[in-house]
């Protein structure tokens, strides 16, 4: 039986975790080809229905890569990102689809090999968990 | 204003389990201000209802509206040809919206998917207080604007009570003492000497004990 390639939808900040992307691919870096890049102006700009589509329409897991703690520049946007993965995640752990599939990174614009690993990181967290339980369905 | 809560997601599941077709309708006025039960909580709603139902190996149709008021009955009315569509409506409006629906649309099951907790404010963003009881005798003028009914834990109409510590309620340290409130006002405002005033026992017949609450008011009557 092949194995079970988990579907990602990472939510990018246009500043850090999108330019580490291309970093990334740049120094020749390969990113598994399972995780969508959904690029976003800032991480402050998700919202706990974007998080919850994710899931709605398919993915197994998904999450937000946005800058480190004190270097938004907007200031506090992912300060506020990290809570609303907070609540979406007691969501999706009361819904049964279970939080552990969602997670918040931070990272700098640089950190190409560290965006490439997260993805594979959590590509790995994801297999362990298996489908999603609204795929089995 | 008023505020509300979203009951958990395993309540409102359970009301609306059997039927095949919800509309999930907000409120555009308080619980939108409260982020209870505006448009974006029931995108949230019904996103997650759609999850925990498709889990339960149900999956209904999960439809979404939201109106400008749903304690008003020309906005309400917009619902008509949406409602009639569907076999259930879930509300994210107050108590006061959830009874309009109900009301006007006599023939469908209209279920609740908030908790309306008070009237109050946003003391800071994310951080929601009651202020005001809605007694019908408000004593606002003798208190320097802080209501000891809706801010003393114990509604003592005299006091402070002996539990005040450092500004804060024996009852939660958390909470502000409403009497030292009502104590600072008093000071700031140079009318100190009002709280050495006996407040005699309130009327409470203006509050519930009376049954529903009305007003008729034939001057602004159409």
């Amino acid at each position: 039986m092949a194995e079970f390639e988990p579907k990602l939808i990472a939510f990018c900040c246009s500043n850090c975790a999108t330019s580490a992307a291309n970093v990334c691919e740049a120094i020749g870096l390969s990113t598994p080809g399972n995780v969508d890049v959904v690029r976003i102006p800032c991480t402050g700009r998700v919202d706990i229905l974007h998080l919850l589509k994710a899931f709605e329409i398919g993915a197994d897991g998904a999450y937000v890569a946005g800058c480190s703690d004190g270097n938004c520049q907007f200031r506090d946007g992912n300060i506020k990102a990290k809570r609303r993965v907070a609540r979406a995640k007691k969501l999706l752990d009361e819904v049964g689809v279970g939080g552990d599939r969602l997670e918040m990174y931070n990272m700098s614009a640089s950190m190409g090999p560290e965006f490439a690993k997260m993805a594979r990181k959590m590509t790995e967290r994801i297999r362990e968990l298996g489908p999603s339980p609204l795929r089995k369905k | 204003m008023i505020i509300a809560e979203q009951k958990p997601i395993q309540e409102i599941k359970s009301m609306i389990a059997g039927y095949q077709k919800v509309l999930v309708v907000g409120c555009g006025t308080c619980v939108t201000v409260c982020m209870a039960g505006g448009e974006k909580e029931v995108g949230i709603i019904a996103s997650t209802l759609r999850m925990a139902l498709k889990l339960d190996g149900k999956e209904p149709e999960v439809i979404e509206d939201c109106i400008r008021r749903q304690c008003e009955w020309e906005f309400v009315d917009e619902l008509k040809e949406k409602i009639e569509g569907v076999d259930a409506v879930l509300s994210t409006a107050c108590g006061v919206g959830v009874q309009a629906l109900a009301e006007r649309f006599g023939d469908k099951p209209v279920y609740p998917a908030l908790n309306t907790t008070s009237m109050g404010m946003p003391k800071e963003h994310g951080f929601w207080i009651e202020t005001c009881r809605g007694c019908g005798d408000c004593g606002l003028g003798k208190f320097g604007g802080v209501c000891p009914i809706a801010r003393c834990s114990k509604g003592l109409l005299n006091g402070p009570c002996g539990g005040s510590q450092d500004g804060k309620c024996e009852v939660d340290k958390e909470m502000d003492c409403g009497w030292q409130l009502i104590y600072e006002r008093l000071n700031s405002l140079g009318q100190l000497d009002q709280i050495e005033d006996i407040v005699q026992p309130k009327d409470w017949s203006t509050d519930r004990d009376k049954g529903q609450r009305r007003i008729i008011r034939e001057d602004v009557k159409v």
